[in-house]
């Protein structure tokens, strides 16, 4: 009890820290894979205490409210899961937020969000398989949903049975930490063929609630990266670190070699993937055990 | 035994009147009323006094006289269809009735009499007494002022009004008769009363429409009927039980009890509209918007999974189970692709209902008792959120003239009230931390326990498409346009209260599900697989579902109060800088004005019916087939 509540505090805390750190190395090294200097790692930061100090502007009254429950949602899933919570109710919450998100983008009335929301909706619709794979394929190896009891299940770290489920959530981070080639919402990228997509219409400090969600989210999915490698040891945590390091890596330059694809294509390889990788590893390990 | 008596024969006492009430007005609108509250009254003080008992208790062990009042009961049902079957040139469903009639004449007159129970009340008959006693009557309440409505918009079609109202009053004492019989000849009648009754329903308006559609219905659940009359043939000749739960007992392992289970189960599938017979549940569209609310929520479809939760301990882990999960499952997937595809609210409705039946049903054929919990806590939310979609769509279209969702666009502005009870009622269906989501996660443990990878796979690619077509619904009811005008909302007092009193009872189901889990569901468990059952859901993470639901109400006021004071400055949204005014008309490349529209993506020729429906009717199809030959060859050889 008293492990989870600190651990709540210090994801509160250092969530957004790591997050927007994070974010200024993305930057950097984006920046550096295409021959530029790039910002300072700290940019986001200061890029984040503007947007607060801008003045309010919106399109109607209840966009700061949907994008409240999307900030207060997504923190939510994080403190859930790094309280060791149940990983199903996790990720549910995980799309509760989601859907936040969308309703702010949808209330807009305007061309560019709608069709980023109609976008973002599909996106949802191609990784939520594999998401929930993830949870059956950790409680099929330790027998519960808790993120706690996975943790201390055993010595053995879950990815060494279900290397196939990881290689599917790998692929669908690429489409939640919004990276080309799976994008199509929005982007960070400045060859937007409908502006800002989804957060089109959000300005000012909404924008800057977005951000900060964002970073907790990109926090909590790293998180359950880490879990794929954790055990009880006490150094398969620097190891857990080192795997959602490399992995963070790895989309950053799937981000810088592949262009932007159409959203069938999206949802035709994200579904055959998790049938593939995520459904053939279920079922050897259903025989197996 | 004098309130289940009131129960069963009050309805039919109230349709008979009701039919001979032909002047609209006051008189018929009080006699409804006070019928609704008579029987909710009865049905509140038959659950108490359950509750309180904690027993459950059988009645009629002898019931000869009322057996052949059955019988003859069965026979006038044949002459009706009969009837029809001639008016209408549709000879086949002569055909179906008069051959399970003859057979259950043959087995009534000829077999041995055999001693048993009639009636029967345990915690499942409260719970469904609860679900068609208030929904049902909620339903009856609101189809008061829509029917009236209903014809001032529609005058081509005749006024049958009294008709109307009566066949409302016999389904529900149908569907009281079913769940508080015990005996398999009198479930079967009120069954047969209840496909009948759907067919009249169905057929209301009289369109050559309305007439195809009702005879498909009335075909497909005749069907299913003639595979339970074969069934209880089976049971009283081979096997010598008369009874359900006897049976249901008796058969866990034994493979000579496979043949009446499946034939039972095939009965549940057609009436709960799964793939191949999901047709009939789409066509009944056609009929005014009770009569979908009616079959959708609170009876008809919920007959056929009650049939199947009642048979779940004897379809656990063999073929006829397997028959029943891979068509349950194989539903939900599809029927939530198909309904990404549509765009009249309520073919989406009738879609979402065949997907979540789809769920309980293969809840059901999964038979463990965690997979049993979900799927009778999903009937239960199914039924309250299902009969709040169809009446408030219903109200809308009463309103604007349209139940397309495209024209649902901006609806909080222009019906701000209805545009809340939908959002609710929409919440309920799939969103955490809602019901449905509570029992779709112990479903998806039972499914995973289970074993069965295939459900898994139909249960998590279903919800995705789920989640698709339920948030793209709602964004296009959030939109807010500005310089709309609010239509005056012409939504009659019954119908409002009927709205309100079911968004009420949907929070306060969410609310207090724990209770109800752990006081019906969870001992109704207990009685049926004959063991102490654990707590499916741990008491952690139901507090965590209703801090969620906690947070989602503070939310609003929080929010007002976080941005008290502040100043905002409102502005149009962007349209690349060519909007002129407002956010309805955009300069386009002439020069002229044009009006902008936003439309979802439906993706017809990915999920939609042509593409769709086809393989996947010749697939379950296939699939019922082949298992039942399966099963039936394998329990005689």
């Amino acid at each position: 009890m008293k492990v989870s509540v600190i651990s709540v505090l210090l994801y509160l805390v250092l969530g957004p820290v790591a997050g927007g750190l994070l974010a200024g190395i993305d930057r950097k090294i984006t920046a550096r894979m295409q021959g530029r200097r790039g910002p300072s790692v700290l940019q986001p930061f200061y890029d984040l205490f503007k947007l607060f100090h801008k003045q309010v502007v919106v399109v109607n009254d209840v966009q700061d409210f949907l994008v409240w429950g999307f900030l207060v949602f997504i923190v939510f899933t994080g403190g859930l899961f790094f309280a060791g919570g149940d990983l199903l109710l996790v990720f549910f919450a995980l799309t509760l937020a989601g859907i936040f998100f969308v309703m702010s983008a949808c209330s807009a009335n305007s061309p560019y969000s709608s069709m980023g929301a109609q976008r973002e909706l599909m996106q949802m619709m191609a990784y939520e398989p594999m998401v929930l794979l993830v949870a059956i394929g950790f409680y099929d190896v330790t027998g519960s949903f808790s993120v706690s009891d996975i943790i201390h299940a055993g010595s053995v770290p879950a990815i060494a049975y279900m290397p196939g489920i990881f290689i599917g959530f790998l692929w669908i981070l690429v489409i939640k930490f919004r990276k080309s080639p799976f994008d199509l919402s929005t982007t960070h990228h400045a060859h937007q063929e409908m502006v800002k997509g989804l957060t089109t219409e959000l300005s000012g400090n909404i924008l800057a609630l977005v951000e900060l969600s964002h970073w907790y989210e990109n926090v909590f999915l790293l998180g359950v990266v880490g879990l794929f490698v954790v055990t009880n040891a006490w150094w398969s945590g620097i190891i857990a670190v080192a795997v959602c390091l490399l992995s963070y890596f790895s989309e950053i330059l799937t981000d810088n070699i592949f262009p932007r694809v159409k959203w069938d294509f999206m949802l035709k390889s994200t579904w055959t993937v998790t049938m593939v990788a995520g459904v053939v590893n279920l079922l050897i390990l259903t025989m197996i055990r | 035994m004098e309130v289940i008596a009131f129960l069963i024969c009050f309805p039919f006492a109230a349709a008979l009147v009701l039919s001979m009430m032909k002047q609209h007005g006051k008189p018929r609108k009080y006699f409804i009323f006070a019928s609704c509250i008579a029987i909710v009254a009865a049905v509140l003080y038959f659950s108490a006094g359950a509750l309180i008992s904690g027993k459950n208790t059988a009645y009629l062990t002898d019931a000869r006289a009322l057996d052949t009042g059955i019988l003859v009961g069965e026979f006038a049902m044949m002459a009706l269809v009969i009837y029809f079957g001639f008016k209408f040139k549709k000879h086949y469903v002569s055909l179906l009735s008069i051959a399970q009639t003859a057979l259950i004449a043959w087995v009534d007159l000829s077999g041995p009499e055999t001693e048993g129970s009639h009636i029967v009340a345990d915690k499942l008959t409260v719970i469904m007494c609860l679900i068609i006693g208030v929904v049902g009557t909620l339903i009856c309440v609101y189809a008061v002022g829509y029917m009236k409505d209903y014809h001032a918009h529609h005058t081509e079609f005749r006024d049958r009004r009294a008709f109307f109202f009566a066949m409302l009053f016999v389904f529900l004492g149908a569907m009281f008769g079913l769940v508080f019989s015990s005996s398999l000849t009198w479930i079967y009648f009120f069954w047969e009363i209840t496909s009948l009754c759907s067919f009249l329903l169905i057929g209301y308006n009289r369109t050559e429409q309305a007439i195809r559609n009702s005879f498909q219905a009335l075909w497909m659940n005749l069907l299913g009927g003639l595979g339970f009359a074969v069934a209880i043939a089976y049971c009283e000749k081979q096997l010598h039980v008369t009874e359900l739960e006897k049976m249901v007992t008796a058969a866990v392992g034994k493979p000579e009890f496979l043949i009446p289970v499946v034939l039972l189960a095939f009965a549940g599938l057609t009436k709960s509209a799964q793939m191949p017979f999901s047709g009939w549940l789409l066509g009944a569209m056609v009929a005014p918007t009770p009569t979908s609310a009616l079959l959708h929520s609170a009876t008809m479809v919920k007959a056929g999974v009650y049939l199947l939760v009642r048979l779940a301990p004897a379809l656990a882990g063999n073929m006829a189970g397997t028959m029943v999960t891979t068509v349950g499952g194989f539903t939900f997937f599809v029927t939530s692709l198909l309904a990404i595809s549509q765009s009249d609210g309520k073919k989406v409705l009738a879609y979402s209902t065949i997907s979540n039946l789809g769920l309980i049903t293969a809840c059901a054929g999964v038979g463990r008792h965690e997979a049993v919990w979900a799927g009778v806590l999903l009937m239960m939310f199914h039924a309250v959120s299902k009969s709040l979609m169809f009446l408030s769509v219903g109200a809308v279209e009463n309103n604007t003239g349209s139940r397309n969702i495209e024209d649902m666009h901006g609806l909080v502005v222009r019906l701000p009230e209805l545009a809340f009870v939908m959002i609710i009622g929409i919440a309920g269906m799939f969103l955490a931390p809602f019901g449905m989501l509570i029992s779709k996660w112990a479903a998806l443990k039972a499914f995973v326990d289970s074993k069965s990878a295939l459900l898994v796979v139909f249960l998590v690619f279903g919800s995705a498409s789920t989640l698709f077509y339920w948030t793209k619904w709602l964004g296009k009811l959030v939109a807010m346009i500005h310089n709309s005008e609010r239509l005056p909302n012409t939504t009659k007092g019954s119908e409002w209260f009927s709205l309100v009193s079911q968004s009420f009872i949907m929070v306060a189901l969410c609310i207090s599900f724990p209770i109800v889990s752990s006081g019906l569901v969870e001992p109704f468990l207990s009685d049926m697989f004959h063991d102490k059952v654990p707590a499916v859901i741990s008491s952690g993470n139901t507090h965590i579902m209703l801090m969620m639901l906690c947070m989602i109400m503070i939310l609003p006021l929080a929010v007002r109060f976080l941005t008290f004071g502040k100043k905002k400055k409102v502005v149009m949204s962007y349209m690349g800088g060519v909007n002129s005014g407002d956010d309805r008309t955009f300069v386009n490349s002439f020069g002229q004005k044009e009006d902008m529209y936003l439309a979802n993506w439906y993706m017809e020729d990915y999920f939609g019916e042509k593409k769709l429906l086809k393989p996947s009717l010749v697939l379950s199809s296939a699939a019922i087939v082949v298992l039942m030959i399966i099963v039936i060859g394998g329990a005689v050889s």
